[in-house]
């Protein structure tokens, strides 16, 4: 297998299309970044419409209420965070319109919200950092032709690909469909970091083991064969590890929890993005680097 | 076969019966484990139930914020600690089961120190009148009253009254230091004739010795007594008070001052505190949360043991056992550890077991190629172990660090992820090396024959 620069273009493209989606539309923050409070009520006798909802609430100083349905006599109110008092006024509000039972009330004031956020940041750089470390430790007696902080270099590269894209999906999601990312959203970027590493690492790994091969048995051989060659007798083993956990992440998000849907979707376009960002990335850029580390000699 | 190829045919055996032995034991040992989870499941009063988070068994979950800013800062440690437990005596009132009220770990926002009090209550529906019962603590507080010698200007005819600022001195004396509220009838310190209720109130002793020296430094100045913010009566002092008994009287009716009474014994709150969130989740949902779970967790566990033994066939096999194991063993450690199972928990677990295939898929590759290489059944099964053991150590110490940063930065329901993905790590590490390692040395398969062949390769040719 030889590697040709064009290997580059889809991870390419795919990264701008979701940078692209991350400046324009934003990730839309819910309450647990940005503050603000959830209401989920139920009418188990019969669900007015959501303009009654509106005549009974707008009226009631809680600024902007934004009100959804949901499954079939649910509704789902968002609003600005409220102390308990406003919350029975408005549970007392929509009482007037039948029997309605709460089924789920988050409030969250908006310093936990910034103070989590801050903390998401510093969460995922620190995931970053660390990898990165721990991989340049891992090949540190890899130097040659490629330096071993070289290695860690890519896997960055590599990382944040893989979270750049379902970042970007969910920029698209929050336009389109009003998604919202909350905490476990960011749970799921450092899971991401965490597990796409593997394949990274396995192929890595046998790039290593065959250039010592090589070493002890004197062989020459082109940096880029040996990658294509690493990749090749890896792949199976790196689209089936993926694999697994994809099945399980796909039970997941068709049957699993509501609360834990968005954080299997994230899941599952992370790992399909990593696993193949270290084959059409992680490995051709090695093997771009060392080209042009050549150059320069 | 001569004397020597009888022995060496003996040892072979032997060793394999040794294997088969311990292969047995293993499962033996699961079996065990396995029905403890089980029973200890199904029974209804049983030691060792699941323990289930709240976005699970439903109940609600309360932030408060402390305002500490009149508190040394040596001494914050001390004053929330006191809340802590001022707050979880007025909790079980409730008759909740298994409260929780954990001070949050300070941290600091914009430039500030911040102390929250986390208060969890499991089960409980309706939250409004908890919530009432937790604000309406008083806190109280005793202010020195300061000498305001500003001029009044004088008065425009029709024009108000401007009121005189009073400014006060902060004591350092407050409900910290109450030892007991009692309802009085009678005599205020004034000594007028009344029958109107007072609230007497004993301090304790180091409360005591602050009083007298408070009392003792100002006679003759205003000692204003703060009840949740505002002053209801400020006494002037006439002397040093010993003894530690203070008296507040304030035109309280009868119920008033009962009421005062009992929020005073069930704890005047050392430094007030501010409701920054609440989350309330009902018993519904959560139940509706927790079956869907488990249901994504056994279907997906059924497809990935298809697709291990379809594609990976006997090695398939065995890691699928190995799964089984780990998945009891998992289990069980909920149970007695005890973990508390949130809905990012489950999520985290059926993750770890997609992952804890990894190990043995990586191993069954190994083994493939050490076939290919021309070795016999053993060796390849042994060397496919050794080789594999490298690239499964460097996968899971990634996902180590991973779960520690994770858990750095986390709500309780990110621990909750984060201790069982880690937990999944390490135990799946344990189950691919040694388990698996057992039942599949205990297996004779012949690499040479075609059926041997067949179990021992993966994939399919069309």
């Amino acid at each position: 297998m030889h590697y040709k620069k064009y290997f580059f273009i889809l991870p390419a493209f795919l990264v701008v299309l979701s940078l692209g989606a991350l400046f324009g539309w934003g990730l839309k923050p819910g309450i647990e970044l940005a503050g603000g409070s959830l209401l989920q009520v139920s009418y188990p006798e019969g669900r007015p419409t959501a303009e009654a909802i509106h005549g009974k609430v707008d009226g009631l100083a809680l600024g902007e209420v934004h009100v959804q349905s949901a499954e079939e006599r649910e509704f789902i109110l968002r609003q600005r965070d409220l102390t308990p008092e406003e919350k029975e006024q408005l549970m007392s509000a929509l009482g007037t319109l039948g029997t309605v039972k709460e089924v789920q009330f988050n409030s969250i004031g908006p310093s936990i919200g910034q103070e989590l956020y801050r903390k998401a940041l510093v969460a995922i750089v620190l995931v970053t950092l660390s990898i990165i470390l721990f991989i340049a430790f891992v090949f540190r007696h890899v130097s040659k032709p490629v330096a071993s902080w070289k290695y860690g270099l890519v896997a960055i590269v590599t990382l944040m690909h893989d979270i750049i894209l379902p970042a970007g999906l969910f920029a698209y999601l929050g336009y389109a469909q009003g998604a919202e990312v909350n905490a476990l959203f960011i749970v799921a970027l450092l899971t991401i970091l965490g597990i796409s590493i593997n394949d990274t690492i396995v192929v890595f790994d046998r790039i290593r083991e065959n250039l010592k091969i090589n070493e002890n048995k004197n062989i020459k051989e082109l940096f880029s064969e040996v990658v294509g060659r690493s990749v090749t007798q890896t792949i199976t083993r790196s689209i089936n590890t993926s694999f697994t956990v994809i099945i399980v992440l796909l039970a997941l998000f068709y049957f699993g929890p509501d609360s834990t849907q968005d954080f299997s979707l994230t899941l599952i376009v992370g790992m399909i993005a990593g696993t193949y960002s270290s084959i059409f990335l992680a490995a051709p850029l090695l093997v771009y680097l060392e080209d042009w580390q050549k150059k320069d000699v | 076969m001569n004397k020597e190829g009888k022995h060496v045919v003996v040892h072979a055996e032997t060793q394999l019966a040794v294997r088969v032995f311990r292969a047995l034991a293993v499962l033996v040992c699961a079996g065990v484990v396995g029905y403890f989870v089980y029973s200890s499941t199904v029974q209804e009063d049983s030691r060792f139930p699941f323990k289930f988070g709240l976005d699970l068994a439903g109940g609600s979950h309360l932030v408060y914020q402390a305002d500490v800013t009149n508190v040394a800062p040596a001494e914050v440690p001390d004053a929330m600690a006191v809340l802590r437990d001022v707050i979880e005596r007025r909790t079980n009132v409730f008759g909740v089961s298994e409260p929780i009220v954990q001070v949050e770990k300070g941290s600091f926002v914009a430039g500030e120190r911040v102390e929250r009090l986390v208060v969890e209550l499991p089960g409980v529906t309706d939250i409004n009148e908890a919530i009432r019962q937790i604000g309406a603590t008083p806190s109280l507080e005793f202010k020195l009253v300061v000498d305001t010698t500003a001029e009044t200007p004088a008065l425009e005819l029709g024009a108000e009254a401007p009121v005189p600022e009073i400014e006060y001195i902060y004591t350092g004396l407050t409900g910290r230091y109450l030892k007991r509220a009692a309802l009085e009838f009678g005599n205020t310190q004034q000594g007028q004739m009344s029958n109107e209720p007072i609230v007497q109130i004993t301090f304790n002793d180091e409360g005591a010795t602050l009083f007298e020296s408070i009392t003792r430094d100002n006679v003759g100045k205003q000692l204003a007594i703060f009840l949740d913010g505002t002053p209801v009566s400020s006494p002037v002092i006439r002397e040093a008070i010993t003894g530690g008994v203070a008296v507040i009287s304030g035109n309280f009716t009868p119920e008033e001052g009962k009421q005062l009474v009992r929020n005073l014994n069930f704890g005047a709150l050392p430094v007030p505190i501010e409701l920054m969130s609440t989350q309330t989740i009902g018993a519904s949902l959560g139940e509706e949360a927790l079956r869907k779970g488990v249901l994504a967790g056994v279907y997906g566990f059924l497809a990935l043991a298809l697709f291990m033994i379809l594609w990976y066939r006997l090695p398939g096999v065995i890691a699928v056992v190995a799964l089984v194991i780990y998945v009891i063993i998992m289990l069980a450690l909920f149970k007695l550890m005890p973990v508390v199972l949130t809905a990012a928990g489950i999520a985290g677990f059926i993750l770890s077991v997609g992952l804890a295939v990894d190990a043995n898929i990586l191993i069954a590759e190994r083994i493939k190629e050490e076939l290919a290489a021309g070795k016999t059944t053993e060796e390849a099964i042994s060397e496919g172990f050794a080789r594999a053991w490298l690239a499964i150590r460097d996968a899971n110490t990634a996902h180590i660090i991973a779960s520690v940063i994770l858990f750095w930065f986390g709500t309780a329901l990110i621990k909750g992820f984060a201790l069982v993905f880690a937990l999944g790590v390490i135990i799946s590490m344990l189950s691919a090396i040694t388990i698996s390692r057992t039942l599949l040395l205990a297996i004779r398969v012949r690499a040479d024959k075609p059926w041997g062949r067949f179990l021992l390769r993966s994939g399919w040719k069309f």
